[in-house]
């Protein structure tokens, strides 16, 4: 009984490792990178890497949500979004205001508040037609407010989404479909150019950090790799914590027989509620760093097929272990993208010819059906069996 | 024979589809009293037990607890098991993903909040509860196994475990001895004796010779209504008892 | 002064040459009107021409009519030494035989140079097209007729009216007469002088639902903007509130029209205080402290005082101007008899209107829930039998609308393609979902869960094959000549007749689905799976043969939907996608295992989608977000959906 008390990551060791293989991975990027002169890794190329760290962590969240209480929600990367648009707005504001301040300054009489505020809405609303700025960016100057927003506003949705959900006992695939839903409502919301938040042109120029302009994105890139690795190894370490303590195992039991632990005494719909909400808020962060990195957000991001590639990244890596979700999110989104980017040489067979760029989604289409029939624990269940080896 | 009424039912009748499950029955338990409760297949036992424990809600009737009385109608299922009314299902239902030892873990008493639960600390105390309600089921060299691998018997002392680590007032206990042999049985039966001592028990059984073991008060049920009460020898000499389970 | 006396002599001057005139011209030969309009003909300016057009036109000769499409075939020629008009032809271009223009007579003969032919531009022509309307309208041909009356309701003249009435009675087409009658009246409508008459014809259209009636009478009531001081003269729609009937700043710009001191706007005053901008000072404000707009109005307040820039009304003044006066709406038409009889059938007919709208809007629901059922039903089946969601169910419709546009590639009738299309996309998408069983979902029975995410693997090969096969661009699927067009129950309420032929589909496949389920032992077994596969395994019905033949008729059905789609959606390969979503809704909304539970919700959503477009027209996306927002607090009562299974069985 004993065993018990020890601390948590000494019971965990695969927790130091992942948090040491993540610390030697940022230092090495960090090191290779065109910050320290040495270039090897290009400054796109640590772009990728941190986005990628960033879908490891909306993964990790999304293995504590499915994996571990059993809830498939199709609406994750919705809050991955939203979080990417809460800070994108402090971003564009304060950005647009600074130009807009500078371009007014050179003018022989001194510019309005009102004025000021009337350029800023000409030069971000332009696109759909707008000048005037909508209600919902009443904070958008201030930066606390926003990454308070970050948190706020999908974690609000997700507890009032989730309290309806789970209060009226909706299970299993209708949950699903009915977050695959909630998705696809927010997304065509978004796409409206009345939705204030531009429409399908969506918000851009994220990757300028208002006040850091004399920065090269180089280093801008390094401390968003940095910020990433950090919110990963916090996350991993937070959703490792607990769900190896009694928590876990009374989510565990919620997704494997939820009447039982009800007759047990836990309010099953209260746990559902809060995994679901602290995951929607950690998908929140994880896109509140990878938007600035990834320059631009439109409302096809929020798209209800990107929740379900989310879903395939923890399938295919493993559910119910937390290295699976991350092995699946940066082995299948990095392949993606460097399938689909072109790089990958085609082949030829004389009388066709392969090219990457066509085929790969067939590939893992159905690689994804392989691994759903032959490996439900998918390449995380390999690790296993290769560590207990 | 009882001192205090701890549950009473009274007049609850529910129906599917029109098709009368419970009819009008009424029931009352005291506070350490054993109680078994037998009737042929499809009598009404288990939808019974549904609606004490709240998974199935009354059309009419109501069901009170403790002292001082208060209605059971409009609690959930967690509310009601958080007063003390613990249930074992007619098909064993342990968390087979979980350790024996997890399993009781989860159900020993405590706050059940999710956020006292995220910061339990697992202390010397639980680990010796554990061990001990293992000892009393006999599972105590399984502890670190895996619930799924345990026998038929075993996941039903198990879930008899879980039940005794939720220390209720109030056992509901669903076929526990179907599938287990002559020795498990005996073994199973005084588990239950000597819960009856400090609370209340409702069993559910089949088997008469197991229920003679019991040695309680017993009830009848037939067709959602209660049909006879009393001792073992004196229902199974009515004969509206003998009727119902020998008439067909 | 100078230029009133102009004005009214040149009055005269026209009414003189024509106006007086057309009467006495009434029997004037062809001959007497070319000389008289000789000049302006040839010169054949659009400006200049109306009185010669017009005089041919009322002059009541038969030949008028052939002289003016000769003029407007450029068949017209003058020979100069003389003005005289002919018809020309020639055999070299350099000498022509000159005709006369109605007989066709020959006349003699000239020289190129002696002759100049009349080339009548476009506007030119139109004149005179508009002019032969009145011959027209009185053609042996009915369907020149027709056209002519087509024309006239394009662009209707007050002169077409004495020539309408005029045709009426000679009109011997019923349903010509008929129309002739009608547009006579929607012209009296615009054109009569007595007041009477035109409210008597605009009573008899208050129960026309035309829109070309609402487009005659919607002028009537057109109003502009008048600003008293005292009275208000005219026929007055209403008094006009400032600040809701009509914004201060609207008001003031009528004032200023009227000589009010216009306000000078923003910008200009910023520019005016750039430019005195003196020392650091304007009008002795340091600029520094223009950020203040009270401070900008204080320096040019300043600069105003000095005489240096115009002087702009402050507010107080603008709002004391506008409480000064009073504004009212006044109708242009002057006679109020007419103003009200046209605003009453406007109203007539304007709950009429809305009550038809209100009958398209639930046709369009219903063929909207019609397409829904199609798509969903595939899915509700495999989803009510099985417990599983396929994911590519999409895909199987768009598998479909494939089919038929390869279908129309091999076989070029369209009638034939698609009966040949239908059957084909079944057995394709058939083969194609029991494939799919038998290699991914039957290992996958339960769990659940994981079938959605297999399909979903599925889905994305499918799309992407077909991306590779078909390309990204879209492929048109042509329905036969027997579906085009609308059918057009008047002028409001219109359904083209593929949604009618989707709601036929949909019904006989509802017939059909039903008479498998309740009719036949598959059914029988089917239901028993539905309800209880454990026990209808042990009843000794084989449950993999059932699923197998289950999912198979589900995604066959996907194939027919996705033909009918195909019809009128582009096909694309991400066609299937548009549609599962709302597939989804439908089956969660309606519940599973029932064929009404499917209906009910296709209906419900359906409906719901296309009233939320009727409230909020310019923006279906809006409308879509609000209908999912809606279904979500819809399953809060019913999780389950409308007809939920019910039982033991379905409990868990
Ligand atoms: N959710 C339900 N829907 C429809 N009918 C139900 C439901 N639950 C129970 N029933 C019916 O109510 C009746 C009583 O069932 P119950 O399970 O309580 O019987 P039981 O006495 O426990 O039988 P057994 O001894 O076989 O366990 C049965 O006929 C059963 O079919
Ligand atoms: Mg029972």
């Amino acid at each position: 009984m004993t065993r018990r008390r020890v601390p948590f990551v000494v019971r965990n060791p695969s927790v130091l490792v992942f948090l040491g293989l993540l610390a030697a991975f940022t230092l090495g990027v960090t090191v290779l990178s065109e910050a320290t002169g040495i270039g090897l890794i290009s400054t796109s190329m640590v772009k990728t890497l941190g986005k990628t760290l960033c879908f490891c962590l909306i993964a990790v969240a999304m293995d504590l949500v499915w994996g571990y209480c059993g809830i498939l929600s199709l609406g994750h990367f919705a809050f991955f979004g939203l979080g990417g648009y809460m800070i994108g707005m402090w971003l564009m504001y304060a950005r647009t205001e600074m130009i807009v301040v500078e371009a007014l300054a050179a003018q022989p009489i001194p510019p309005t508040d009102a004025e000021i505020e009337a350029a800023i809405g000409n030069q971000i609303f332009g696109v759909v037609g707008g000048s005037e700025i909508p209600a919902i960016w009443m904070f958008a100057d201030s930066l606390v407010i926003q990454l308070a927003l970050v948190v706020l506003v999908p974690g609000l949705l997700a507890l009032v989404f989730g309290w309806l959900a789970f209060r009226s006992r909706v299970t299993g695939v209708y949950l699903s479909i009915l977050t695959q839903a909630m998705t696809l409502a927010l997304a065509l919301y978004l796409f409206q150019n009345d939705s204030g938040l531009r429409g399908n042109n969506g918000l851009s120029g994220l990757q300028n950090i208002p006040g850091f302009e004399q920065t090269p994105q180089s280093t801008i890139s390094i401390a968003f790799l940095w910020a990433s690795a950090a919110a990963l190894g916090l996350g991993y370490l937070l959703i490792a914590w607990i769900t190896s303590g009694k928590f876990g195992n009374v989510i565990r039991g919620i997704r494997d027989d939820e009447a039982r632990v009800r007759f047990l005494g836990y309010n099953v719909e209260a746990y559902k509620l809060v995994v679901f909400t602290l995951t929607a808020v950690l998908a929140a962060i994880a896109g509140a760093l990878y938007y600035p990195q990834a320059g631009i957000i439109n409302p096809a991001e929020i798209a209800p097929i990107a929740s379900i590639y989310l879903a395939v990244w923890v399938a295919i890596g493993g559910r119910g272990r937390l290295y699976g979700a991350v092995i699946g999110a940066a082995v299948v989104s990095l392949a993606s993208s460097w399938f689909t980017g072109g790089q990958a040489p085609d082949i030829p067979l004389g009388f066709y010819t392969i090219s990457w760029v066509d085929w790969w989604q067939v590939l893992l289409g159905l690689g994804f059906v392989l691994v759903t029939l032959f490996a439900p624990k998918g390449l995380g269940g390999l690790v296993d069996r290769l560590v207990r080896r | 024979m009882t001192t205090d009424t701890l549950l009473e039912v009274s007049g609850v009748s529910v129906s599917f589809d029109g098709f009368k499950a419970i009819n009008d029955l009424s029931f009352s338990i005291g506070e350490a009293e054993m109680r078994a409760v037998i009737g042929p297949n499809g009598a009404g036992k288990t939808t019974f037990m549904d609606i004490i424990t709240g998974k199935t809600r009354p059309d009419s009737g109501d069901i009170l607890w403790g002292e001082p009385t208060r209605s059971l109608l409009k609690l959930s299922e967690s509310q009601i098991a958080q007063l003390g009314i613990g249930r074992k299902f007619q098909r064993p239902t342990v968390f087979e993903d979980q350790s024996v030892a997890d399993n009781i873990m989860m159900s020993l008493k405590a706050h059940r909040q999710p956020w006292s639960v995220l910061f339990h600390k697992f202390t010397q105390d639980d680990g010796q509860r554990i061990r001990e309600i293992a000892e009393e089921v006999l599972l105590v060299d399984h502890l670190e196994r895996s619930a799924g691998d345990l026998s038929h018997g075993q996941k039903q002392w198990l879930e008899i475990g879980m039940l005794l680590a939720q220390d209720p007032r109030l056992l509901l206990v669903d076929e526990p001895a179907a599938g287990m042999t002559l020795e498990e049985r005996n073994h199973t039966t005084d588990l239950l004796r000597e819960a009856a001592k400090t609370r209340a028990v409702i069993v559910v059984e089949h088997d008469m010779d197991f229920v003679r073991k019991l040695d309680c008060r017993v009830t009848v049920l037939h067709e959602g209504s209660v049909l006879a009460e009393g001792t073992i020898d004196h229902v199974t000499s009515d004969q509206t008892v003998i009727d119902v389970y020998l008439g067909r | 002064m100078i230029r009133t006396i102009t004005a009214l002599l040149f009055a005269a001057t026209l009414i003189l040459s024509f106006g007086v005139g057309t009467p006495a011209r009434a029997s004037d030969s062809i001959e007497v009107i070319f000389e008289t309009h000789a000049e302006i003909i040839i010169k054949g300016s659009r400006r200049t021409i109306t009185p010669a057009i017009e005089a041919f036109r009322d002059s009541g000769l038969p030949e008028a009519q052939i002289v003016l499409e000769t003029w407007r075939a450029k068949d017209l020629w003058v020979r100069k030494a003389d003005n005289r008009f002919f018809r020309a032809t020639t055999e070299d271009r350099k000498t022509y035989d000159l005709l006369d223009i109605v007989t066709g007579e020959a006349l003699g003969r000239a020289a190129k140079k002696e002759l100049r032919q009349i080339k009548p531009n476009s506007g030119v022509r139109g004149l005179i097209s508009a002019a032969l309307v009145r011959f027209q309208l009185s053609d042996p041909d009915p369907e020149v007729r027709r056209s002519s009356l087509a024309a006239i309701q394009r662009d209707p003249a007050p002169s077409h009216l004495a020539a309408l009435e005029a045709s009426i009675d000679k009109e011997d087409d019923p349903g010509l007469k008929a129309e002739k009658r009608r547009l006579a009246g929607l012209l009296t409508i615009q054109f009569a002088e007595a007041p009477e008459t035109r409210v008597a014809a605009i009573r008899a259209v208050s129960s026309d639902l035309g829109i070309d009636v609402r487009a005659a009478l919607n002028p009537i009531l057109a109003t502009r903007i008048g600003v008293y001081t005292a009275a208000p003269e005219g026929n007055v729609a209403a008094r006009l509130t400032i600040g809701s009937d009509i914004g201060a700043d609207e008001a003031y710009a009528l004032l200023v029209a009227q000589g009010a001191a216009a306000p000078i706007p923003d910008e200009e005053k910023k520019a005016a205080l750039a430019e005195h901008i003196d020392g650091g000072m304007v009008g002795g404000v340091p600029v520094a402290s223009l950020t203040d707009p009270a401070a900008r109005d204080r320096a040019y307040a300043r600069l105003a005082a000095a005489g240096r820039v115009p002087p702009s009304p402050t507010a107080e003044e603008r709002d004391a101007a506008i409480a000064a006066h009073r504004f009212y709406a006044v109708y242009e038409e002057p006679n109020p008899a007419v103003t009200d009889a046209a605003s009453e059938a406007l109203e007539s007919i304007g709950t009429m209107v809305r009550s038809y709208e209100v009958l398209d809007l639930s046709l369009d629901a219903l063929s909207l829930a019609s397409i829904y059922f199609l798509a969903a039903i595939g899915l509700a089946i495999t989803f009510g039998v099985m417990r599983v969601i396929n994911m590519a169910h999409g895909e199987f419709i768009m598998m479909g609308a494939y089919t038929g546009f390869v279908v129309q590639q091999l076989i070029p009738s369209y009638t034939i393609s698609i009966l040949v299309a239908l059957p084909l996309a079944f057995a394709i998408t058939f083969a194609a979902g029991v494939t799919l069983e038998r290699l991914v979902i039957r290992w996958l029975y339960d769990r659940p869960l994981e079938t959605l995410l297999a399909t979903f693997g599925v889905s994305i090969a499918l799309q992407q094959i077909a991306k590779n096969i078909f390309g990204t661009q879209a492929r048109p699927l042509t329905s036969p000549e027997w579906l085009d067009g609308a059918w057009d129950i008047n002028p409001i309420v219109s359904i083209s007749w593929i949604r009618v032929a989707i709601f036929v589909l949909s019904v006989v496949f509802l017939l059909f689905l039903l008479f498998v389920l309740n009719r036949t032992r598959l059914g029988l077994e089917v239901r028993a799976v539905t309800q209880n596969p454990r026990m209808a395994a042990s009843m000794g019905i084989n449950p993999d043969y059932i699923r197998m033949m289950t999912f198979g008729l589900g995604s066959g059905i996907a194939g027919i939907a996705g033909v009918a789609i195909g019809l009128f959606a582009k096909v694309t390969s991400g066609l299937g996608q548009d549609y599962i979503v709302q597939s989804f809704m439908t089956v969660v909304v309606g519940g599973v295992g029932n064929l009404w539970g499917v209906l009910a919700g296709a209906g419900l959503i359906g409906i719901l989608q296309k009233g939320i477009e009727a409230l909020n027209p310019s923006n279906t996306l809006a409308a879509q977000t609000y209908m999912i927002i809606f279904i979500i607090i819809f399953i809060q009562f019913r999780p389950k959906g409308m007809f939920a299974l019910k039982g033991r069985a379905a409990g868990d």
